[in-house]
């Protein structure tokens, strides 16, 4: 699938858009630094999230790190599978591996995130530290 | 930082490098459970040199060690080690360690990096009145651990030591790659596996690593980094300074008792702990699986009939019993198998059972 279409947040998560939904995962990157995934929390269908909302909880074998949604809006579908089979989001982090869709309230709030050639940057300054 | 002499191998074999008690070390090269579960099938390979050596040599090396630690030291012979603890007047621990009996008069005592300058003072401290030199020799010694089932098989490609025979607990003096080492049958993961001490520069340590890597890819054995020894030791119900053992637990509540010998003169914290013995613990060290879905972590509070009772002293998902397991303290009417009890996970009650450990099943 094509990155360049997705956007992107500092806390390393992805965003695609689609009618005024968006599907929310985590990145590459962020799945490496994970480490091998073995359980996922997810919220209800339903449940509204505002900004900074903690809306889903990724745990590793040796952490655990909460899903902070960067967009405001309601849960309208959860990727139920990632209970069974949670190595999904190590393996296919783009596709397989979503982790919630969201009815944007505030579409505003896109516009602070970056786009894959920014993201770009933003991961290459990352490595130099 | 503090790097081993077997550094330089990690950043060349690309291990994720984390700063540990203030050592520069790896935490995870292909992936934890990776790793874990090549320790479990085929083997694995993990430095840890940041381990303490410390020497106790004299004519009355063997009292000293005794009244300083819980075990039977006259029982050990040469070439034999044993599983102790390093105790307080409270029966609590300073640390756990190993001893090994090197020969009349000397004996090696093995501790945690993380207590290493605590252990030597309280050692002098505590053993000063004996005919005894104690010697700090960490920084001579580098340590490779090789832990699985082919941990034998890779071995053996580097020494010409008969290493088959040996019994778990006993080493030898053998060469391995053409260096003095000791070969230890012993290990933190529950698996069959050796631990080799040897001295040597950064060259040398780093080319033993580097080479027992390089063919151990012939019997599936990888490097594996912090990450992996914790869980794998957790699976085996080994207990780890700072979580499960600490100064606030005795010895017999953290279900030691089998590295507790009374019968033996006397040794730091055994009036304490006689007259436990004599009232009974209130309460125990358990293992624990999640009936509900979750990890439960250290620090995870933990509750029975409603109040909170301590905290989860280990945890963590087991990639090879692929369950929620894990240690804590529970009062002593709650501890038997099957018994059920709640742990607080982000603000959430989920229901724990008490297991038997350890949780993988060694046949």
């Amino acid at each position: 699938m094509g990155l360049e279409n997705l956007k992107f947040t500092k806390e390393h998560e992805w965003v695609r858009v689609e009618d005024g939904i968006a599907t929310i995962g985590v990145t590459d990157y962020a799945q490496k630094e994970l480490g091998d995934i073995v359980y996922v929390e997810l919220p209800s269908v339903g449940d509204s999230i505002a900004k900074g909302d903690a809306c889903s909880n990724i745990e590793s074998v040796k952490a655990v790190s909460d899903l902070y949604s960067q967009l405001s809006g309601e849960i309208v579908e959860i990727n139920e599978g990632l209970e069974d089979t949670p190595e999904n989001i190590n393996q296919s982090p783009y596709d397989d591996g979503w982790i919630v869709k969201i009815k944007i309230s505030k579409e505003e709030e896109l516009n602070e995130m970056m786009d894959f050639e920014q993201y770009k940057l933003y991961l290459a300054g990352i490595e130099k530290e | 930082m503090k790097k081993t002499k077997i550094n330089k191998a990690h950043y060349e074999l690309k291990g994720k490098m984390v700063e540990f008690c203030g050592w520069d070390l790896p935490v995870q090269y292909s992936g934890l459970n990776a790793e874990h579960n090549a320790v479990r099938t085929t083997g694995g390979l993990f430095d840890v040199s940041h381990m303490g050596e410390v020497i106790f040599e004299g004519k009355e090396a063997l009292e000293a060690v005794s009244y300083i630690t819980s075990n039977n030291v006259s029982k050990l012979k040469p070439g034999k080690i044993h599983y102790s603890g390093l105790l307080t007047e409270k029966g609590c621990f300073v640390d756990d360690l190993l001893v090994y009996f090197v020969e009349e008069g000397k004996y090696m005592l093995v501790v945690n990096a993380a207590n290493l300058e605590k252990d030597f003072n309280w050692m002098k401290e505590k053993a000063g009145h004996f005919d005894v030199s104690i010697t700090n020799v960490s920084d001579d010694y580098s340590q490779i651990a090789i832990q699985g089932p082919n941990s034998g098989k890779l071995l053996a490609k580097f020494t010409d030591e008969d290493i088959d025979p040996m019994k778990y607990y006993t080493f030898i003096h053998g060469r391995v790659m053409g260096v003095d080492a000791i070969i230890s049958r012993t290990g933190y993961t529950g698996e069959y596996g050796f631990e080799i001490y040897f001295k040597g520069d950064e060259k040398i340590a780093s080319k033993m690593f580097i080479e027992l890597a390089e063919k151990g890819k012939e019997f599936g054995i990888i490097p594996a980094g912090l990450g992996a020894r914790d869980t794998l030791r957790l699976e085996a119900g080994m207990a780890l300074y700072g979580n499960e053992i600490d100064n606030s637990h005795t010895i017999l509540e953290a279900n030691l008792s089998w590295i507790l010998k009374f019968k033996k003169g006397d040794f730091i914290g055994k009036d304490v702990l006689l007259k436990q013995k004599e009232e009974g613990i209130t309460r125990k060290l358990i293992g624990f699986e999640l009936v509900d879905r979750g990890i439960a972590r250290h620090g995870y509070p933990v509750f029975v009939d409603g109040e909170q009772f301590g905290e989860v002293t280990s945890g963590t998902y087991g990639p090879f019993v692929k369950k929620s397991i894990g240690m804590t303290y529970l009062p002593i009417d709650k501890t038997d198998i099957g018994t059920e009890f709640q742990i607080e996970i982000r603000n959430k009650m989920v229901t724990a059972k008490v297991v038997a450990v350890p949780f993988i099943d060694k046949k």
